[in-house]
């Protein structure tokens, strides 16, 4: 892997090639996604049974959670230890085994492998050599925890346990999502022509939000001179940014925006009721979203549930796969209101429609001059810490101190 | 019984609703649905699944001008050019003036540089109105088969 020259140890300058280099692509499988981290896989809810499974990716890497029998959770890689084929096709469904339909090698709930055709050949010729050892042959498996709900994943024995590595934040946040049995809603998604990182950075960018999204600002969904602010775990790789509707009014918004013209004088919406928030949680937020390292994002604007998991597909595109969700006990109108205001988001989202488009023009134009860089220095530069304010980009930094950390790339004196 | 007529209606419609959406003529694309009308577009996964979950839902009219407008003075988008192939229009009556219009489609995207790709396809599900020899949309809904929307959705499907 080529050496990765940082213009400053704060990470407030991030060289293009970072997002093109397929060696780092490949580097981030085995040190981010196969490291010491944590990734999401799924949601309690979408295996609720015994034999349910559901495929999902961790990185660029297949797998598969099923819930055994004894409603225990496993995870394993989705790739028959035989020839590498895809053992599980289809996206979910209820099964006692999975069979790779190759040569039906046949493993159990939990990747053990537990049936291979003509292991002893046919008329005492052909077959496997005695010596060989089923044992040996199952599908890679993970370490799962599930935390209110949440299934995730690690492929290392040693990654801190799953509690420490949310940390109290990212915990506290999943906890008031997940505060009661969900039920999904349904799924969206989206194949962006970027990279995985610039949309990890997207969630951790408060100061695009409102001006990239104007309809956010329009109609007050998020604005900069709102309450709210950013929060990060101890080691600034997780990221919490929040906001409080109607902490600001119209004409402090106006003001502030000046030149870039608020819209909120000039246009309504016919049917505001797309709007309405409907107060369900303890804190006041009107938005929270938390950004997990690597690969989640969970997310509540207004009364719009969800999580999102980033699954890089190559060093030039990613899909972002969203599942919508509420409240097993919702009322009927409840479960309507949601529905509608999932119109803010995902891939056709009022408020969202933006990011694809943003990242792809990032993306395309850095392909080469390897040597240049972005620069990150809202809210300062220096020291990575959390604010209470809304114009900052330092959860960004704190983003690639951790990844330059596990990747083997800090720059010396590098800021943590 | 359909009548010539409303076929021929119901024709001009999907064409008129093809071109329109193409060339951006939005007010005139919103003139093709009733006063009364409701358009989702939906992913064939969730559709197929029973999960209600659309990604573009609009329960009224008005709901319907208020993305237009959105469209038009908040949103930011590629620069694109759309182009919709409609065919294998499937008519069946319902009652009154009110027929169920089934109908496939595929919409090719070229972008500013003139690259063309393959954008989106799948299946309108549709209710539609014909008085005379005009046709509306009372309910229109989009069913896409490439739930894994390329880029994203912006300008009409």
């Amino acid at each position: 892997m080529r050496e990765v020259q940082w213009p400053r140890n704060d990470y407030s300058r991030v060289p293009y090639f970072l997002y093109h280099d397929a060696e780092i692509y490949q580097e981030e499988q085995t040190r981010i996604f196969r490291g010491r981290t944590w990734s999401m896989l799924c949601l309690a809810a979408e295996i609720p049974l015994a034999g349910d499974f559901r495929t999902t990716w961790v990185g660029d890497i297949p797998i598969v959670v099923h819930r055994a029998q004894d409603m225990s959770v496993h995870a394993f890689v989705n790739r028959c230890a035989h020839r590498g084929a895809l053992v599980r096709r289809e996206t979910s469904g209820n099964a006692k085994s999975h069979t790779c339909i190759y040569h039906r090698w046949c493993y159990s709930p939990k990747g053990d492998l537990i049936g291979i055709p003509f292991q002893r050949g046919v008329r005492g010729q052909g077959g496997l050599d005695k010596s060989f050892e089923k044992s040996e042959h199952g599908l890679e498996p993970l370490r799962v925890e599930v935390f209110k709900d949440v299934v995730f994943g690690t492929f290392c024995s040693d990654t801190e346990p799953l509690s420490d590595y949310l940390g109290p934040m990212m915990r506290e946040h999943i906890a008031t999502l997940m505060k009661a049995p969900i039920k999904v809603l349904g799924y969206q998604r989206q194949a962006i022509d970027g990279n995985w990182k610039l949309y990890a950075e997207n969630l951790r960018d408060t100061y695009h939000a409102s001006l990239l999204h104007e309809f956010l600002v329009t109609f007050g969904l998020d604005r900069a001179t709102q309450q709210g602010g950013v929060a990060m775990d101890d080691r600034h790789r997780h990221n919490l940014t929040f906001a409080v509707a109607s902490s600001d009014s119209d004409a402090e918004a106006n003001l502030a925006y000046g030149a870039h013209s608020l819209n909120s004088d000039k246009l309504t919406l016919r049917a505001p009721a797309l709007l309405k928030f409907l107060p369900e949680f303890e804190d006041q937020r009107s938005l929270s979203i938390s950004s997990m390292f690597p690969n989640a994002a969970f997310q509540r604007l207004n009364n719009s549930l969800a999580v999102r998991q980033i699954q890089p597909k190559g060093v030039d595109k990613f899909v972002l796969a969203w599942t919508f969700f509420g409240y097993a006990d919702d009322t009927p109108e409840m479960s309507e209101h949601r529905l509608r205001q999932m119109n803010l988001l995902g891939p056709a989202g009022l408020v969202s429609m933006e990011d694809a488009e943003a990242i792809e023009i990032a993306h395309r134009t850095s392909r080469v001059d390897a040597k240049r860089h972005s620069v990150i220095e809202m809210g300062g530069g220096g020291e990575i810490s959390d604010r209470n304010y809304r114009v900052t980009d330092v959860p960004l930094r704190g983003f690639w101190s951790y990844y330059s950390e596990l990747m083997g790339i800090e720059p010396e004196g590098a800021v943590r | 019984m359909i009548t010539s007529e409303q076929r021929f209606a119901i024709y001009d419609l999907y064409a008129q609703y093809a071109s329109t959406a193409d060339a951006c003529r939005f007010e005139e694309w919103l003139d093709l649905f009733s006063s009364t009308c409701s358009y989702r577009i939906i992913p064939r996964e969730n559709y197929a699944a029973g999960l209600p979950l659309c990604l573009l839902l609009c329960e009224s009219r008005d709901m319907l001008v208020d993305r237009i407008v959105a469209l038009q003075q908040a949103n930011e988008y590629s620069i694109h050019v759309d182009r919709h192939i409609i065919s294998g229009i499937r008519i069946k009556p319902m009652q009154g003036d009110l027929l169920s219009v089934e109908a496939d489609f595929l919409i090719g995207q070229t972008d500013s540089e003139g690259e063309l790709s393959l954008y989106v396809m799948g299946t309108y599900h549709d209710t539609v109105c014909v008085t005379g020899e005009r046709a509306l949309f009372i309910d229109k809904m989009v069913i896409i088969d490439n739930g894994c929307i390329p880029h994203a959705i912006s300008t009409p499907i």
